[in-house]
């Protein structure tokens, strides 16, 4: 059954020096599955996530020729119409938690909001959920956590405490931006296995954006490898090593062989990325 | 592990506090005595000769040399500094020339009818200025951002006295809707005078205190003017700068963060983003106050308010150099204990802050 279907989204950003296209043409359909995305940095992979929940801030724009989500035409729904859907429906793990949380605010504040906001749960149930959420993520101390500021947690913390955040109000559709990419591996597993039971249990769709091929060809069941704001191919998970397109073999050679005996995978080498 | 990296700062967040009060205490003392050297050092360089200023021309070397023991101006320099920092850490900031009398008391009795306007043209200030920057950033180039930029430039390129002026006669003039110049009218200021206690030196406050509640109304009527003028300078500083700190937080990604969570519009704008805004607004508040406090002269001149610019301004007038340094140093003190006040609050309120 689809969930969210999407054909031919354009994102445009208008800028001085003319329109800057982040997003050329994308389409596919997502199930009550998991579907990876890859590509390298500025393919276009963050604002494709963005566009479901309509969160392109101009400059930038959003096209379409059709882009639904249970029913739900996005591209027609009024704001509050799709103020509804955010956060309950559709959610979105943000890319980098050192941004994406509010700095002045308390991380309890931050998950319990929409709780209090939306769902005008009292104090004592919502501080329990979000204790239990923080738990979910293999958070170890959640009462301290919950009373820190977001400059207190590290990296790999940070985003246990954005995918909780996510998680809360249990979305249908979860977006989840490059959400393990600071956790080591017993954590990522863990992680991974909680929205593994939630698409499997729950029937979650989960759109899941990363670097990491190994971990996408392992993890998901359908990938999108993005190129220059185009989707240049789209292979069932388990047959994304062996992928043709030469863009993606060039991905591909960017990870260390098999066979040697050495210690954990590197992975994609992610510094000259992220280091803008 | 990543839990472990969790900082112990939380807990002890009010005890770091404190710690931090007690530096910035000591800062503001350093400062304080830095800035009585400059006036001490421009006391002993202007050509005013203050035992001649005290005596005259026609002095005999006898009552010369006794005033300069009485002033301690025989001792070495550096003792004298010495004095001169104890007398000041004291409340002695010496005796007007012109009227004989401590400036100390001169000065508490200008520097309350400048606090009471500046701090009322500051509320006024913000609470214009924050609210119509912070709309202007939300829809910027929108009819109502254009507006508020106008204001704002006006604010910036009026003459004030011109301003001032314009004020006095039309709503004083004119309609008669406010009180003259001054800040109460003749009979009210005789009442307050033999039937008010002055507690603080500031009318309304004091007025209150008293239960004069005409008395109030009065000065009410003449301070409003005034204030208004101020707070529109203040508010087109304010809403610039709110708005320009306002943009740039929208920009940031906890803002998409709080929408993704389907936070309203108005939740974004009014909690997310202005928590983060009132980080940098705190000094630019405490800018624009202690830049009124300090004395705006051209208003205080216009409506014949008795404040601390006066003071200063006409005691430079007559050479009298005792009272220019004195408040040159009230002037300076107050700089200082508002750039520790909202030194504190900054703190308070970012707990990023060290
Ligand atoms: N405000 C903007 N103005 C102009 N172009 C923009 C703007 N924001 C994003 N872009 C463009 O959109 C493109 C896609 O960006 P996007 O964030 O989706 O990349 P990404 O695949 O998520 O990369 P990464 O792996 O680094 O997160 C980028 O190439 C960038 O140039
Ligand atoms: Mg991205």
């Amino acid at each position: 059954m689809t969930l969210l279907s999407v054909r031919n989204l354009r994102v445009t950003f208008d800028t001085e020096t003319g329109p800057v296209e982040a997003v050329r043409g994308v389409s596919f359909d997502l199930g009550r599955e998991r579907l990876g995305i890859v590509g390298e940095s500025g393919s276009g992979k963050t604002m494709t996530g963005r566009s479901m929940l309509r969160l392109i801030r101009p400059p930038g724009r959003i096209e379409a020729d059709a882009m639904t989500f249970d029913g739900t035409d996005l591209m027609a729904a009024t704001e509050t119409q799709m103020r509804a859907l955010r956060g309950p429906r559709m959610a979105m793990v943000m890319q980098d938690p050192k941004y994406s949380l509010n700095p002045v605010m308390k991380v309890g504040a931050q998950l319990m909001e929409g709780l209090h906001q939306r769902d005008r749960v009292g104090r004592t149930e919502a501080y329990a959920k979000a204790v239990a959420a923080l738990n979910a993520v293999q958070i170890r101390d959640p009462e301290r956590v919950m009373e820190a500021y977001p400059h207190e947690l590290s990296g790999g913390m940070g985003q246990r405490v954005m995918i909780a955040m996510m998680l809360i109000p249990n979305p249908d559709l979860l977006i989840a931006d490059e959400p393990t990419s600071a956790l080591d591996v017993t954590v990522q597993a863990e992680v991974l296995s909680i929205l593994d039971g939630l698409v499997r249990d729950r029937g979650m769709g989960l759109i899941f954006i990363s670097h990491d091929l190994r971990l996408v060809a392992r993890f998901c069941d359908r990938v999108l490898v993005m190129y220059k704001g185009r989707v240049v191919e789209e292979v069932a998970a388990r047959d994304l090593l062996n992928a043709r397109h030469p863009y993606t073999q060039g991905l591909l050679n960017c990870l260390p062989r098999i066979g040697g005996n050495r210690g954990p995978l590197p992975g994609l080498d992610r510094t000259a990325e992220w280091a803008r | 592990m990543a839990d472990t990296d969790l900082n112990d700062a939380a807990p002890s967040r009010v005890t770091r506090l404190a710690k931090q009060a007690g530096g910035t205490v000591f800062t503001l003392l350093i400062t304080f005595i830095g800035l009585l050297a400059v006036t001490f050092f421009i006391s002993r360089v202007v050509p005013t000769d203050p035992v001649m200023s005290i005596l005259g021309e026609r002095a005999t070397q006898a009552q010369i040399d006794e005033t300069r023991t009485a002033l301690g101006l025989d001792r070495p320099m550096w003792e004298q500094f010495g004095i001169y920092v104890w007398d000041a850490l004291h409340g002695d900031l010496g005796t007007s020339i012109r009227t004989k009398e401590p400036v100390i008391d001169e000065i508490a009795r200008y520097f309350p009818a400048t606090l009471e306007l500046s701090t009322i043209a500051t509320i006024i200030g913000m609470l214009i200025g924050v609210p119509a920057g912070i709309l202007a950033a939300t829809k910027p180039g929108s009819l109502f951002d254009q507006i508020v930029r106008l204001v704002g430039l006006m604010g910036y390129s009026m003459p004030v006295f011109w301003l001032g002026l314009m004020g006095l006669l039309i709503f004083y003039g004119q309609l008669g809707w406010v009180g003259g110049p001054g800040r109460l009218d003749a009979a009210y200021d005789m009442m307050m005078q033999f039937e008010v206690e002055p507690y603080t030196g500031m009318i309304l406050v004091d007025t209150l205190l008293n239960g004069r509640w005409d008395i109030f109304q009065n000065a009410l009527s003449h301070i409003i003017l005034p204030a208004a003028l101020l707070g529109y300078l203040s508010m087109a500083y304010i809403s610039r700068m709110t708005r320009s700190f306002m943009m740039n937080e929208l920009g940031q990604e906890y803002i998409t963060t709080a929408r993704v969570k389907g936070m309203p519009e108005g939740r974004v704008i009014w909690v997310h983003a202005l928590k983060n805004v009132m980080v940098p607004l705190i000094t630019v508040v405490a800018l624009s106050y202690s830049f009124l406090l300090e004395g705006a002269v051209l208003t205080e001149t216009i409506f014949a308010w008795p404040g601390l610019g006066r003071y200063i301004t006409d005691a430079l007038l007559v050479a009298d150099m005792p009272a220019v340094l004195g408040g040159t140093i009230v002037v300076g003190a107050v700089y200082i204990g508002i750039n520790m006040f909202s030194d504190l609050l900054y703190r308070l309120v970012d707990p990023r802050a060290k």
